[in-house]
């Protein structure tokens, strides 16, 4: 049967020079359709003898599988084909920018603040806050800050105007964030009156503060944090370790060096500045003022009604916009209240 | 408080130096600000005396000069100075002297003529930048000597920062008492004896405010010299400490009072006229000061007065007409005790101060006032001659130095640190304190000198300072571990702030004081709360709104070329408020605000640019306020459009507002383009709930679009509220999912295309009850709202 083989072998050849689908269904019908030279041969078959028939069908039905196994490979390598034109045509430039929004970004020195609050939540201190037009007994008298202070001057610190345009004698702009712990220790005390011993006070009170100053390191407007824990059993030898655990974690390195030397403020007895310095970096070496602190004096315990002689406890204050400038290197404190779009976006 | 460290070393000499002495001081509270060199590096330069001048042979402007130089030949030694004379005294640098600036010193020939060194100015040593000719030495300057040595160049200048409690270090003795407190250094300080009474010339004192002078002590001294030039020690002492030289009787009383701490003042007793009083000012009294300010004071000013006036502001400066000049030959000198509250803040007020004024409003030692009055008078003897007359002394009451008791169990508790009694009691005997001890309990008596130990943890300070900060340990936290709350039913503002930014704001603190315009600008508020004393015009007022803030942030960052803005910023809004609290009078809510301006999406290819208009800043609010959900209405707002802004409402209160800046307003500021903005209550957002499981459905919901012609002015709210009303139990939900205005639709119309989805919780729908639910709405619709359908 050189002939059907013949056939077999034109068929695939003719599948092979169809490129799209329709041809190859018109091809096939050459062969396997109503008038295919297949069919037209099984049509034959009728002439045979029976001998001749059974073994000239057999061959004709190994061709026709033949010619049909040919036309589903090439059927598949036409889709195949197909996909992979469409592919090609679908691709895209991957490298364009996605579409949407951008993202905007915290001010620095929120990015500090919480890290802040996130830190010292971890030991257990709540957070704090308090109003900024504040009056002059949180601000200053509940803080031992007796009335011919330097600090109550009117170059120090900004008073308001009464609604006749008279200067208002209570209150004033806050100076410092201590005032919301003397109003966090009234509560607390309130509060918990009615118990032998109170449980103890650890708060964080981060706020904006306002002081008559303004100059490339000083802000009308600035930010400080202070700290508080108070209890039965709280010494300086705690704050030493707080506030260098703090430090450290706050900018990561734990070989900054920290340390404590004698100061003075109206609200602490004993008071220490806090000074660390880095061991790498521009400012590595050089010990840098970071934060003024103590143990809360004995009078603004009093005055917020706690027996200093049962509790005892540290105060911390530090400037949030110095702890931002060293961290991200910022060398100017006037860029933090300025609104350069240029200057935010690096802190996103 | 500036000071030579030589001259500290005449009262207490540790073997601690340089750096590590330095380190001292500030580790013990007395923070060393500023350390200075007098003189940089050098060597081979000793005290010379040029013994004759010729003119060098070949050039106009060089003399030859035989100069002595101690050694056994006079040198030869060629000099370009035009101030070179035979006899003076100058400095000369010897062959191998190494001068400032790596400048070697050899026998070389100039011009033909062997010079064996170099005579020096001022600024060839590098002490001062005189370069204007050799730097003259006093006559009896001994030859030969090292010029390092003579000159005491190898000194340091420390500057203390010193703390208000610690008036008693603005000395040099004051110092010196605590370096040998801090090394256990021996001090020894000036022995100061009576100075025999020569003239019986005296004045009478009176106290007529001995509350705010209890101390004054006075004499008499006449026969002076006030032409008597200063010592040369006195005047490197005194410029070494930051203080000018002007006259010895001058100069004399500020050595003493940088040597002891007591301030005092010179009068010219020729211009004082009967008794001395110490006497509070009339108001409105008036004084020329010395520095020639006139000032009129208030009554809270301590004067010295003669019977006729005022003479000088007590302790803070003298009077132009009563001071000491050149002229003087009769002095009346000062030394007394003013109480630091007749002082403090005073000079300040009228915007000066001085060396007096800052001693005296900190605390001087009112145990050392007639000593200084002595020393001075010895010194003023000694250096501008004259007779002393007796000491005038009036005397009230003086601060009292009440006892302070510590107990050791008390110091562990403050400092948790344990310090045997023993130890405690050896750091009072270091500082000098007296006190009496039984066991772990002390009971001090405060020295005169310190006016900042009045309580036990004033003693606890000082056995800190003295047993070292740094040996104080440092331990970790130790507590009662509790959690802290953690609640669902609110949001934290960082939550709020985050949203913001992902959103592509970008975080702005604006100054909480603003221009008044922006108040009136943008919230129409006429009467701001105003500063009493405002750092600048455009800082006056307290805000009421973050809007100004935001609007200048588009201003400044358009100059800058940052087409797009979005900012935001949480702060504190300030209201006057009867019931406001905790402070009475205020209200200070914190309110979140945000503002768009620019294109609605950065540019970008992929996306057409439009700008950002109303619904994509209320977009952004309903975002921020999830899982809320607000109720807009249509409002009035000074600083919004008219026809553009809604105010939000949640369960009834007004939250705040959301709308396109005002055309007025764009327009005075200058934006070419409107800026959206909003404005909330933080508190109404930092509300939340907890979500409450509602049973999900299985039975499948139906969903249906329709679309109705309505009037143009009738607002989406109010068919929603009325279908939500109105609709058959089977509506799920009502949602817009299209507006059209034109084309097929008629004029003053528009077109709304709504999805109903309709559900039954317990069956299947039949498509006739979804028919009919329809029917039901649609009638609704043309009834309530004259609506028509749309085919």
């Amino acid at each position: 049967m050189q002939n059907l083989d013949q056939i077999a072998q034109e068929a695939t050849a003719a599948f092979a020079a169809t490129e799209d689908p329709d041809t190859l269904e018109q091809v096939k019908a050459q062969y396997l359709g109503k008038s295919g030279r297949i069919t037209e041969l099984l049509k034959g078959m009728g002439k045979l003898e029976p001998e001749e028939r059974k073994a000239t069908g057999a061959a004709i039905n190994r061709a026709k599988e033949a010619i049909e196994a040919a036309l589903v490979a090439r059927r598949d390598a036409i889709r195949r084909k197909a996909l992979e034109a469409r592919l090609s045509e679908e691709s895209l430039d991957v490298t364009l920018p996605g579409r949407g929004e951008a993202r905007g970004g915290l001010h620095p020195v929120t990015r500090t603040l919480e890290r802040i609050e996130a830190l010292f939540r971890s030991i257990g201190f709540d957070v704090a806050d308090g109003p900024e037009i504040e009056a002059d007994f949180q601000n200053f008298t509940a803080l031992n800050t007796p009335e011919d202070h330097p600090a109550r001057s009117m170059h120090d610190t900004f008073y308001i105007l009464d609604e006749q345009g008279k200067v208002a004698q209570d209150v004033l702009l806050r100076t410092h964030t201590s005032p919301i712990q003397v109003r966090y220790m009234q509560a607390h005390v309130a509060k918990y009156a009615h118990l032998e011993t109170m449980p103890e006070i650890r708060i964080i009170a981060p706020g904006r503060v306002y002081r008559v100053d303004s100059d490339a390191t000083h802000s009308p407007m600035f930010h400080q944090v202070e700290g508080l824990w108070i209890g039965e059993n709280v010494s300086f030898a705690d704050l030493k370790g707080v506030v260098a655990d703090f430090l450290r974690r706050f900018f990561e390195s734990d070989n900054l060096q920290v340390r404590f030397r004698p100061s003075f403020f109206p609200f602490t007895e004993p008071s220490a500045e806090i000074d660390v310095a880095f061991m790498e970096g521009p400012l590595k070496g050089r010990w840098l003022e970071i934060a003024g602190s103590g143990m809360v004096h004995p009078n603004v315990l009093r005055h917020v009604g706690i027996d200093p002689e049962k509790y005892v406890g540290f105060a911390f204050g530090m400037g949030p916009d110095r702890l931002t400038m060293l961290r991200y290197g910022v060398n100017d404190l006037r860029l933090f209240f300025d609104g350069d779009l240029r200057f935010l976006r690096q802190f996103v | 408080m500036k000071f030579s460290e030589s001259w500290l070393r005449q009262f207490v000499n540790p073997s601690v130096k340089g750096a590590d002495f330095s380190h001292l001081l500030t580790m013990a509270g007395l923070e060393v600000e500023e350390e200075e060199t007098v003189a940089p590096l050098f060597d081979g330069v000793v005290v010379a005396q040029v013994l004759e001048v010729n003119k060098h042979p070949d050039a106009d402007r060089l003399n030859v000069c035989r100069v002595d130089i101690g050694g056994k030949e006079p040198q030869t030694i060629v000099c370009g100075a035009p101030n070179v004379a035979p006899g003076l005294k100058v400095p000369c640098a010897l062959p191998g002297a190494e001068l400032p600036g790596d400048f070697k010193i050899k026998i070389a020939k100039v011009r033909g003529v062997e010079s064996s060194g170099m005579l020096c100015s001022a600024k060839e040593l590098g002490i001062s930048e005189d370069a204007s000719g050799l730097l003259l030495l006093p006559p009896d300057a001994p030859v030969g000597e090292d010029i390092r040595n003579y000159l005491d160049l190898d000194d340091r200048l420390l500057t203390l920062k010193l703390t208000p409690n610690r008036a008693d270090c603005l000395s040099l003795t004051g110092v010196a008492r605590e370096v040998a407190a801090l090394t256990g250094s021996p001090a020894s300080y000036p022995t100061i004896a009576t100075v025999p009474v020569a003239s019986d010339k005296g004045r009478q004192i009176v106290l007529d405010a001995p509350d705010a002078c209890p101390l004054y002590c006075g004499r008499v001294i006449s026969g002076v010299d006030g032409r008597a030039p200063t010592p040369e020690w006195m005047k490197r002492r005194l410029e070494r400490s930051g203080i000018r030289s002007i006259s010895a009787l001058v100069d004399i009383t500020n050595y003493v009072m940088l040597e002891l701490g007591q301030p005092l003042h010179a009068f010219d007793n020729g211009q004082i006229q009967g008794t001395v009083h110490a006497r509070m000012a009339q108001a409105g009294e008036e004084i020329l000061l010395l520095n020639e300010q006139t000032l009129e004071l208030q009554d809270d000013v301590l004067l010295i007065a003669d019977d006729a006036r005022p003479l000088a502001m007590a302790g803070i400066m003298g009077g132009e007409d009563s001071g000491i000049t050149v002229e003087t030959t009769e002095m009346f000198l000062e030394a007394a005790f003013f109480a630091p509250k007749a002082i403090a803040g005073r000079a300040r007020r009228y915007g000066f101060g001085s060396d007096a004024s800052h001693r005296f409003e900190r605390g001087v030692d009112f145990g050392t006032t007639r000593k200084a009055l002595e020393r001075a008078t010895q010194l003023i003897i000694e250096i501008c001659g004259g007779q002393a007359g007796p000491v005038s002394e009036a005397a009230a009451t003086l601060p009292a130095r009440p006892p302070v008791r510590l107990r050791a169990a008390r110091v562990t508790k403050v400092l948790g640190v344990t310090l045997s009694g023993e130890e405690i009691a050896s750091l009072f005997v270091r500082l000098g304190f007296e006190f009496t001890r039984s066991g772990e309990d002390f009971i001090v008596s405060p020295p005169s000198y310190r006016f900042d130990i009045e309580i036990e943890e004033d003693l606890i300070e000082e056995v800190a300072r003295l047993h070292g900060y740094d040996n104080i340990p440092v331990r970790a936290p130790r507590g009662i571990i509790s959690m802290l709350p953690q609640t669902e039913n609110a949001r934290p503002v960082p939550r709020l702030r985050q949203i913001l930014a992902d959103r592509g704001f970008q975080e702005v603190v604006n100054y909480a004081f603003v221009e008044d315009s922006w108040e009136t600008d943008f919230t129409a508020n006429a009467t701001p709360i105003k500063l009493a004393n405002p750092i600048a015009s455009q800082m006056s007022v307290m805000r009421s709104t973050l809007l100004g803030g935001l609007v200048a942030n588009v201003v400044t960052n358009l100059k800058r070329k940052q087409n797009r803005v979005r900012v935001f910023e949480t702060g504190r809004c300030f209201f006057r408020d009867e019931q406001g609290s905790p402070v009475a009078g205020f209200r200070q809510p914190w309110k979140i605000a945000a503002l768009a301006y620019g294109t609605a999406l950065p540019e970008q290819w992929a996306s057409a640019s439009r700008a950002v208009d109303f619904f994509d800043i209320k977009g952004e609010v309903e975002l921020l306020l999830a899982p809320c959900v607000a109720r807009f209405e249509k409002t009035v707002h000074p600083a919004l459009h008219p026809g553009r802004s809604a105010r939000l409402i949640v369960d009834g209160e007004s939250i705040g507002f959301v709308g396109e800046l005002h055309p007025q307003w764009v327009q005075k500021y200058e934006l070419p383009l409107a800026p959206v903005v909003f404005e909330l209550d933080l508190a109404a957002l930092t509300k939340s709930r907890l979500p409450k499981y509602v049973e999900v459905s299985r039975q499948p919901s139906a969903t249906r679009d329709l679309a109705i012609v309505v009037d143009q002015k009738l607002e989406l709210q109010r068919l929603l509220d009325g279908m939500k009303e109105n609709r058959p139990t089977i509506v799920r939900d009502i949602s817009l999912f299209d507006v059209y205005a034109g084309k097929g639709v008629p004029a003053g119309k528009k077109s709304l295309a709504f999805r109903i989805v309709m559900q039954d919780t317990q069956r299947t729908l039949q498509d006739a009850e979804v028919d009919a639910a329809m029917q039901e709405l649609v009638a609704y619709l043309e009834r309530a709202f004259a609506a028509q359908l749309r085919v």
